[in-house]
Order: structure tokens, then sequence, then C-alpha cells
């Protein structure tokens, strides 16, 4: 594997991003009463060509990040410019264009294709709203064609999503995703709903196409394996922020951050003979609630170093003592891969 | 104290065993009649599983491997499922010609499940505690207060914090894993011999599942139970696991102790797993994958259900269904080259 060089400038730039969501309560007179802080001042760049993993639990904000960065959620603060345009401010056919660059896949390959469709119609549909993109006359040739490049049968055009297996339906949408030549494409937990075999399949497709189209991927997944299967650097989210920021081979072989390594620690490792030899940190207890998160740290409820700094400074995402950038008034590096 | 590599060398030889299984599945069938046709979901499943042993069935969506454990409960919802032959022995006697009674008498206090979905599994209408006292009074004649601090005792012993107040609680003011441990208490309410775990970590974050398969094999260990754990993870059964049993298409496919099984794969399918797994200690280039789908259980391929998608297929495969080979060490594979397969062919 060659050392990885970031090439060129960003196609992408996230700056302070902010999503909060209130917290309603009551019937006739609502008023909020709190805010979910799903992403809390979250910055990154992604480079063309790179993958960027995002790597979190349930509830860390990987999934509104990808919302708000496809414009389905309007932020709540922050900006993001896509090769240089703030994309929050687009309107009209300046967002149009936008929405073209960058697409989505997304988790579940069942509920993500509309049942009443044909494949044809799925991955034709783009086409509909960029008819610039592909004249009519040619639309059912390049529905055929995509078909073809995710692997399926071009002549199954016709069939319906159901008449398909869930790692087929994963390659119908990620047809879809490709139809209007994006430069990025969000993975949201892309293979997470699928069969070991069958994720190999995808993962590998996810990379060929890559190579093939020069696409630029934000991979979003809560499985460490997966994402560094296919991540050329890593973010890691806790409770809304990252936590630690760095390439595949620093965040996985030199983290720093406690929690990313209590995270890749507690990756159950398919090899017997290992069993009992690994140090594995376990973490007490629960994730804490996003609409109240602890001051300071937002780990330090779960963290085993945390003093009282911790609970005053929120500790900034830089670098410290020559390592990747990782919010930790204590980072420090420590292996936890076998 | 019984230690987990002292029930590894119990499982040595089949027949050299001195102590009789805890539960014996014997070729058990079953099919689902579907508007398409005739589903084989289970076409002769074979396992056993010993008192403080941990057998682990892995298998993709779809292998059966849910539907053998719902079959051993009773759980199956029949029509339009029918069992149409083997055996589920439980102390040597058979579960499936027992009359309800006496298998609602087994259930919870011989065999325990726990299942994936805990938020689905637990009823929304009742708090915690009343769900887990239920069956202390029903089953046990226990009065209100015994039960409720019987329930206490159980919901502390799975390391629910606040026990006294959390019991009076909902199942959905619990957290994912929090509910996950509410259900393990509520299966050893009746201090059960042998727990069935289906895919008991699989709806939880990787820190949580590390937390309840920690709680699992300390409970096994203390109380010596059998546990049978269903899952397609193949990082949690390297962790815990003493054998595997790996099932496609309704059969077991191989059976062998955890460390064998990883070193040198008996069978194809197997094989083929281990190799299409992302690795957390490398970033690999393009990973080996197995071509194809699983069959459709309506329409099982001739001779070895795994032909199509196998890397060794020959004619014999298309034409014979492979019987199970011994390969030592109790290990046994359905592959016509089980041997060449084990030797790294």
């Amino acid at each position: 594997m060659a050392e990885y060089s970031p090439a060129g400038d960003p196609i992408l730039t996230v700056s302070n991003l902010v999503k909060h969501f209130p917290v309603r309560v009551g019937v006739l007179f609502k008023h909020t009463i709190g805010y979910v802080r799903a992403v809390d001042d979250v910055s990154f760049e992604l480079r063309p060509g790179e993958t960027l993993g995002v790597v979190g639990e349930s509830g860390c904000g990987k999934s509104t990040l990808a919302q708000v960065l496809m414009r389905l959620e309007p932020p709540t603060s922050g900006s993001a410019a896509f090769e240089g345009r703030e994309i929050f401010r687009m309107r009209g056919a300046e967002l149009r264009r936008l929405r073209r660059n960058i697409q989505i896949v997304l988790q579940d390959p069942y509920t993500s294709l509309n049942p009443r469709m044909t494949v044809g119609d799925i991955v034709g549909e783009p086409f509909e709203i960029h008819p610039e993109v592909a004249p009519k006359a040619s639309r059912r040739e390049k529905v055929r064609e995509l078909l073809d490049v995710v692997g399926l049968n071009p002549e199954h055009i016709h069939r319906y999503p159901h008449q398909f297996s869930g790692g087929q339906r994963q390659r119908i949408g990620i047809a879809r995703a490709l139809a209007l030549r994006p430069k990025v494409i969000i993975c949201d937990e892309p293979v997470s709903a699928l069969d070991v075999s069958i994720q190999a399949q995808v993962m590998n497709l996810l990379g060929e196409l890559q190579g093939e189209f020069g696409l630029s991927y934000v991979f979003i997944a809560h499985d460490l394996s997966v994402v560094r299967h296919l991540s050329d650097r890593v973010a890691v989210m806790y409770l809304g922020k990252i936590v630690e920021i760095g390439t595949e081979e620093q965040i996985y072989e030199h983290p720093m951050h406690p929690y990313t390594q209590a995270l890749l620690s507690a990756v159950p490792v398919p090899d017997p003979t290992l069993r009992g030899l690994r140090q594995v940190i376990r973490l007490e207890g629960d994730v804490p609630s996003p609409v109240n998160p602890p001051s300071g740290c937002r780990f330090r409820t779960r963290c085993w170093k945390a003093a009282e700094i911790c609970a005053n400074e929120e500790p900034a995402l830089v670098s410290r003592g020559g390592g990747q950038p990782s919010a930790c008034h204590f980072a420090e590096e420590r292996s936890v891969v076998p | 104290m019984v230690t987990r590599t002292a029930s590894v060398v119990d499982t040595g030889e089949p027949g050299a065993l001195p102590s009789a299984p805890l539960l014996e599945v014997a070729d058990l069938q079953v099919e689902f009649r579907t508007h398409d046709g005739v589903a084989k979901v289970l076409n002769g499943v074979n396992y056993q599983v010993r008192a403080g042993e941990t057998l682990a069935v892995l298998g993709e969506s779809g292998s059966g491997k849910s539907v053998t454990a719902q079959a051993i409960m009773g759980i199956l919802d029949v029509p339009p499922a029918a069992i149409t032959g083997g055996a589920v022995r439980f102390h040597g006697e058979d579960l499936l010609t027992l009359p309800e009674e006496r298998r609602r008498a087994i259930r919870g206090e011989g065999i325990a499940m726990i299942f994936q979905d805990a938020l689905s599994a637990l009823n929304p209408v009742f708090t915690v505690g009343f769900q887990i006292e239920e069956q202390l009074r029903v089953r046990l004649g226990l009065g209100r207060r015994e039960a409720r601090n019987r329930a206490i005792e159980l919901l502390d012993l799975v390391r629910i914090p606040n026990p006294a107040r959390r019991i009076r609680q909902y199942p959905h003011e619990f957290s994912g894993g929090m509910r996950q441990r509410a259900m393990i208490a509520m299966s050893l309410a009746l201090d059960p011999e042998m727990l069935i775990a289906d895919e008991p970590t699989t709806a939880l974050d990787v820190t949580v599942q590390a937390q309840i398969m920690d709680l699992l094999a300390e409970i096994q260990a203390e109380r010596r139970m059998g546990l049978i754990l269903i899952t397609h993870d193949l990082g949690v059964v390297a962790e815990v696991a003493d054998r595997i049993s790996v099932m496609y298409a309704g059969r077991i496919v191989e059976q062998a102790d955890a460390a064998s099984l990883y070193r040198s794969p008996g069978h194809p399918y197997t094989a083929a797993l281990l190799e299409s797994l992302p690795r957390l200690d490398q970033r690999g280039q393009t990973l080996n994958t197995i071509k194809g789908l699983p069959p459709s259980l309506l329409n099982i391929p001739s001779g070895c259900p795994f032909h199509p998608r196998c890397r060794r297929a020959e004619d014999v495969c298309r034409s014979e269904v492979p019987r199970d080979v011994r390969l030592g060490l109790g290990r046994t594979s359905a592959c016509h080259f089980a041997e060449e397969v084990v030797a790294g062919g």
C-alpha cells in the first residue's frame, strides 16, 4: 500500500458545521425544551479521489452529517464548500448543479427503493430531474450501461426491487447514485445490512468504481474493519464531535484518543488464538444523551483518564506531540490492534 | 469451576465421551409451506451441546440457524412451518413428541432463549419488573414481594445500575444495551441449564456488544450452562465459541472446535467466508468474494447445495449430496473433498 498523499485542493471543505434538532413538548402550545446536538462543530476536508471514513456508534451524528451535506436538512450554523463554493447558500440552478455532483447511497436497500417502480425507472429517475445529462432517447441505453457497470444484468431493467436480493438492491442504489456522474458520493452504512459474503462483493464494487470514475467518498459506517478496508483517512465521531482524525494508518496503528482506542479494542477479532491475549479496553455504561451532553470533554463520563480539567475545559481537536489531531487533554498513542 | 479449555477437551471424538450431551438435535427437518411452494428450510441438522459448553451456530441470512433454535424451543409458527423429521433430545428425551404441557415446563427452566431485538421481544405496556416477576410468580409460586426482590437481584446480577428504581420502568426507558441485559435477566430467572442466544449483540454498538458478551460468558461459566450462540459475526464467534457449526441452506456443512476451524477450515464455504472478511489489522485491496447468492430454499441446487458458488466444484458435487466426512478431533465437513480442503487444497 502506497503512502497516503493528499492530491490537489479539497473538493469538499466542511467548517464548524453544527446541526441541532429542537426537542419540543406540548400539544397545542409547543415549546422547545432543549436541543439534540446531533452534529456539533465538525470540520474536515475531502480531496479528489479520496475516501474519508467516518466511524462512530449509534447517535454520534454520522448520519445527520450525511443529511446536512446532502442539503436534506439545513444546518444550524457552519459552512461547507464544494469546489470552493458555499453549498448552504446555493439556490435554483446552482443548487441543481450541486445535486448532480454530490450523491448518496443509503443503508437499507429494502426501504430506499420504491417498490412500485421498475429498476429502469429508479436508475433513470435522476435523468428526469436533470435532462441535460442524458437526452430522452438515450436514457434506456444509459440505464443499461449503469446496470452493467454495477454488475447487474442489463436485461433486468423491467424488474421490480422485490425480485432482487439485498446485495443486488444495494447495487441498484449505487447505479442510481452514479447516474449523474457525481464527483462525491456519500455512502451512509452501505454494507451494514448485507451478509458477509455479499458485503465483500459490494465493497469491492465501491473500490472499483472509485478508480474508474475518480470518485471521492465520504464513507460512513459503524464497522471499523469495513471502514479501514476502504478509507484513506478516517474521522472518529463521538456525540456529535470529531474526536480524532487522521490517515487510516494513524488511526488504526497509532490511535491517540482514548475513545478511538476503546472502540478499536472492542472489535472482536476473527482469530481464536488471540482469545484472552488481546488487551481489551472495556468502557462502562452507555453513550450519554446528546440532548444534555457532559460538560467539557463529552467522553469524560466513560473515560478512564478523566480528570478535573476534562469536566471544565473542552479539549480542542489539535495535534499533540506530533501525532494526528485528537480532542483529548491526555492524548497518548497506544496500539490496540493486534 | 470448569474452565473454557476443559470444555474444549470435552468435545473429543464423538462416542468416546462419558458425559451425555445436554441437548442433541438429530437430523432435524423443517419445511415452510408458502404460496410459492415448499421451502425446505432445514434439511437434516445435527448438533450437540454439553453442559458448560458454548456452541456457535454460524450462518448467513436464511441458512436456518434461527429456525433450528425456534424448533428447539417449540416456538415455530405451525403452519406455515412443519417439522417433517428428526428429533430434539434434551437429557435424552425427545421434545418433539412431548405433550405441550411438558414442553412448557422445560421452557425457561430447562432451556431459555434471548432474542436479537430486545425492544420487540419485551412487552412495551408492562414494566420490566412485571415481566421478570411474572414467571417467578407463575412458575415458582413466589408471592409479590418475594418475586420483586428476586427480580431486583436478577437485574443486579446482569449489572443494571439502580435495579430497585429500574425495575419500575418500561422497556422504552432503557437503552439498547440495558434492554438486552434485562432480557438476559429474564432468561435466567428460572435458572435454565441451557441458553439459546439468537444474535444477542447484532443490534448493539461495538463497545456495548463487548460488555454483553463478557456478561454472557461470565454467567455461563458460573452456572455451567450450555450456550448456543447464533450469529453471523465471525469475530464474535472467535472470541467465545468452544465449538462451531457452520450452516448453509438448512444443513450443517462443517463442525469443528474454534481453533481448528479458523486455522484450517474444512469446507470451501467456511474457507471462502473467512477470506471475504475485511480485517481490522490490514488495509486490503480487493476482498475475495463468494460469487453468486445463497440458494432459494424453494429450489435448492442438486448435490451439494454450495456447488454453484464453490471454487472447486466438480461433477460429483452436482450429482451427489456429500455425506459428513470425519476429519478427526470431532470435526466433520459435508464436502466431497473435505480432506483436501482441510489440508489447504
